[in-house]
């Protein structure tokens, strides 16, 4: 019975978004920037393999940025926030001022299929935009620069579109959360895209300002307090999920990344440059693909008790 | 009235919020198959009382059941039981009514004859020519009337109607009331409408609750309850004689010493503990007045009305 529910919830919203224009919007702004990325670094790479003989080259399409236009991942680290918040910003809200909400809760379901529905809904909705973003990609990069993917290279891809999907879905968790908490859908939308902007912009603004007040750098040159200062400026970024998501998704893409943060000179003597196998590059971002999931479920967690306790009236 | 067996019931009902008691204390029983109306200004705790009801929040102190179950406790299988009509009550708008109608079937676990349903229910209501319109374009009278439907889906033993009327045109009202009565008898379902229109709604019901500030005041058959809301106030006559003079007065008086009087142009008005009506005709006839006007008043619906909807709706503001 409980799962039957949330399967004829789980299928409305669905069609809901599906449906929505709103969701279509946002879905053509993601698809024409990113295929135009897409475009701009298949263009630059199909003259750059032809000097040099560079393994990954497959992989360069997701990271490269065309002369005047970011790489793709630079745009789905961007835009990706914006798919998730536009898929739940009025989720729980918008029920509530339609009057909707007192309706479905009279009905005999257990209160939570209600947001359990509405959250699986949305993650699915961004799974299945990834992973056809992703094919249809990857499709258009084999037809343009003329060399298929290795089963590295396919393994990588996959990652990132699975981290894709968790970084969005944290978005939705938060929108969400704002769609519980604020009572206006105009206001949650606006809350929403304030949250957005701090931690993909101006984190970054604050991060060297917090940093240099905290461990100042400038006067006394030392070896230590330059790298307290880096760090500590790298641990304030990593505050937002577009840094973590960003580090990740670029060690994932980049076999060629091998630590992320500091190291110092010493450290490196004696390394040899290359490349890492698949799973030491999961290894490497394990930590962020579990805060961003950990994140996700923080988030999901408070909007479920609260839901759970809130009284439904108009 | 002891032979029908009690199909909601509250005791001790009480919800309170950080400074505000909502509802205080409310024991209701409610039998089976009649039309209840509680009845009561805005922010008495009508609603409070019936989400309560419904498990959608939770007291503070007592219990409320329907059919034996507890409605917090066992709040799926009571929802299984009734249906709800939320006031503004509102569909999903870029659905036609008959998809919404399907989702809320689907909901209850409905799968076959759910069209039938649908069909039949939309035929109930009137709505069987923009079935398949969207909701959007519904007007108030129809989003209501579709709501009733919507109650009706999981065919409900108790109908829970929170402001049914309100917002409606007189037209809309007379089809809505009609369609409850018609809920109750001719499908014995037990129906409780809240309500502040005290007027629309008393013609219909078989027994109100007079609701105000949280506390139940009053409780029974309509006509009876005036007298017991208004026991312990004076009753009024309203009367006018002729001619008027000061003999007239000491007339009334020597019926009874407690009364007050108050004239002003036309009439007189007599504040007494008892009916006084018999002997103040006899004494009116006996002594050659002519009665023009006789009126008692302050224990029928409208002083109801006046002294506990209005007047206290003016005080708030």
């Amino acid at each position: 019975m409980k799962s039957k529910c949330l399967w004829v919830l789980y299928k409305k919203e669905m069609a809901d978004h599906l449906k929505s224009r709103r969701f279509f919007i946002i879905l053509m702004l993601v698809v024409i920037t990113g295929f135009s990325a897409i475009y701009a670094a298949a263009y630059g790479i199909s003259s750059a393999v032809e000097q040099e003989n560079n393994s990954f080259v497959f992989l360069r399409l997701f990271t490269t940025s065309g002369s005047s236009i970011p790489s793709f991942v630079a745009f789905i680290s961007f835009l990706g926030p914006l798919v998730g918040l536009s898929l739940g910003f009025d989720s729980i809200n918008g029920e509530v001022n339609r009057g909707s909400l007192s309706r479905l809760l009279a009905q005999p379901i257990p209160r939570d299929t209600v947001i359990n529905g509405k959250f699986l809904a949305g993650v699915s909705v961004i799974t299945l935009m990834m992973l056809s973003m992703g094919l249809a990609i990857g499709g258009l990069g084999i037809i343009m620069i003329g060399i298929p993917p290795t089963s590295d290279e396919i393994l990588r891809i996959l990652a990132f579109l699975i981290f894709s999907i968790f970084y969005i879905s944290l978005w939705l968790a938060i929108s969400q959360l704002f769609s519980l908490l604020l009572r206006q859908t105009a206001t949650s939308a606006l809350a929403c895209i304030a949250v957005w902007l701090f931690l993909s912009v101006f984190i970054g603004l604050l991060s060297g300002v917090i940093a240099d007040v905290l461990y100042p750098a400038d006067k006394v040159e030392t070896v230590e307090a330059v790298l307290r200062n880096s760090k500590t400026e790298l641990m304030i970024n990593r505050i937002s999920p577009s840094t973590v998501y960003n580090e990740a998704v670029i060690t994932m893409l980049n076999p060629g990344v091998r630590t992320l943060g500091f190291i110092t000179q010493d450290q490196l003597v004696g390394a040899i440059p290359g490349t890492l196998p698949f799973f030491q590059s999961l290894l490497l971002t394990w930590p962020h693909l579990v805060s961003l999931i950990a994140a996700t479920m923080i988030c999901f967690a408070v909007s479920y008790v609260y839901f759970m306790k809130q009284e439904v009236r108009m | 009235m002891d032979d029908k067996r009690v199909v909601i019931k509250t005791q001790g009902l009480t919800k309170k919020y950080k400074d505000l008691i909502a509802v205080n204390n409310l024991d209701l029983e409610i039998y089976e198959g009649e039309i209840f109306g509680l009845l009561g200004p805005n922010g008495a705790g009508k609603t409070t009382t019936i989400l309560m009801l419904l498990g959608l929040t939770e007291p503070t102190g007592g219990f409320a059941q329907i059919n034996g179950l507890d409605t917090i406790k066992e709040t799926i299988r009571v929802k299984e039981t009734v249906g709800y009509l939320p006031d503004h009550v509102g569909f999903y708008d870029d659905m036609t009514g008959r998809e919404n109608l399907r989702f809320i079937g689907r909901l209850n676990g409905l799968e076959k004859n759910i069209e039938d349903r649908i069909d039949n229910l939309l035929e109930r209501v009137k709505l069987t020519n923009v079935g398949d319109k969207k909701v959007g374009t519904y007007s108030r009278g129809m989003k209501q009337r579709l709501g009733i439907a919507d109650t009706l889906m999981k065919d409900p033993k108790v109908i829970i109607l929170d402001e049914p009327t309100l917002g409606l045109d007189p037209e809309g009202i007379n089809d809505m009331l009609g369609l409850i009565v018609e809920l109750a008898r001719k499908d014995k379902r037990t129906v409780l409408i809240s309500s502040h229109l005290l007027h629309q709604v008393q013609k219909i019901c078989d027994r109100v609750g007079i609701f105000v500030g949280g506390e139940l005041l009053a409780i029974g058959p309509i006509d009876t309850l005036g007298e017991k809301v208004f026991k312990d106030h004076d009753l009024t006559l309203e009367l006018s004689v002729s001619p008027v003079d000061d003999k007239l007065i000491s007339l009334i008086r020597s019926i009874n010493d407690d009364v007050k009087i108050r004239t002003d142009e036309s009439k007189i008005f007599v504040d007494s503990k008892e009916d006084i009506r018999k002997e103040l005709t006899k004494v009116l006839c006996d002594n050659d007045y002519k009665l023009l006007f006789l009126k008692q008043s302050g224990r029928d619906l409208d002083d109801i009305y006046s002294q506990y909807f209005c007047a206290k709706e003016g005080v708030k503001k």
